[in-house]
């Protein structure tokens, strides 16, 4: 992969490394924001590699597809900080590591 | 040339933006880095030719999402220790992060992206555009738009079911 002219796979490499930096944040963040936001940006790379597809082929269902995920994400993020905001009044924590009441 | 160097810039400003938000301890210092990163990545679909995207991600995420989360963060009445770095990793996670990166990025980056020869086809005019992206949801996907409106007020209703105090 040369580094000129910028070709289809330089973007998918972005892609994966962007989701491989998400993959990192998910797994090593213990505060209940972070991940999430870790979540959002795998979910990003992903419609990164939609985009870049969507040009390949010169079809703009890739496009679509994007916006959806994206409707899809605010969605997540709207019941995703509403479970937070219930734990937090439970736990008084953000702390991943004391949300472990179905293990004990 | 330009656009070679343009791609750089963002690319490098993308993973910069991302490294930085994964290894934050502040959770508004991690969301601020996160709405440079959706900048970029806006950046990154105009070089795509999809300028429609592009501005949904500024509006959307960096608008709509991260504002959210902010909102939420500033809400709830965080105990200092929630700032501080929390308790590490065992080394195990680490172990298994560490060979799960490897197992998927590596392929990716050295075995299939260099035999692969994905070119970029003609575009049409108005390729990416709002009239044409318009077009394309309410002729071929009118049926998930619709689903999704459903999904939307699902998660509308699920949200104010969970976070209300008594109902």
């Amino acid at each position: 992969m040369e580094l000129y002219p910028i070709t289809p796979n330089h973007y998918l490499a972005l892609s994966a490394v962007l989701f491989t930096i998400g993959i990192a944040g998910v797994l090593t963040r213990k505060n209940v924001f972070l991940t999430l936001m870790s979540l959002e940006l795998m979910l990003n790379a992903v419609n990164l590699s939609f985009v870049t597809f969507a040009k390949v082929r010169g079809d703009m269902a890739g496009h679509v597809f994007v916006l959806f995920v994206v409707s899809i994400a605010a969605a997540e993020a709207c019941v995703g900080l509403a479970i937070v905001i219930a734990l937090f009044r439970l736990k008084e924590t953000v702390n991943l590591d004391m949300f472990k009441s179905l293990k004990d | 040339m330009l656009e070679a160097m343009v791609f750089y810039i963002l690319a490098a400003a993308l993973v910069t933006f991302g490294l930085l938000m994964i290894t934050r301890t502040n959770p508004i210092s991690g969301a601020m880095t996160m709405v440079g990163a959706f900048g970029a990545l806006a950046g990154l679909y105009a070089t795509l030719s999809a300028s429609f995207v592009s501005i949904i991600q500024i509006l959307v995420y960096a608008g709509g999402i991260m504002v959210l989360v902010i909102f939420v963060i500033m809400l709830l009445n965080m105990h200092p220790d929630d700032l501080k770095p929390m308790k590490a990793q065992p080394f195990w996670v680490v172990l298994a992060l560490l060979a799960g990166v490897t197992t998927i990025l590596a392929p990716i980056l050295f075995c299939v992206l260099p035999n692969r020869d994905f070119t970029w086809s003609e575009l049409t005019p108005g390729f990416g555009t709002l009239t044409a992206v318009g077009e394309k949801i309410f002729s071929d996907f009118i049926f998930p738009f619709e689903v999704l409106s459903l999904v939307l007020l699902t998660a509308v209703i699920g949200a104010l079911v969970l976070a209300k105090r008594k109902l």
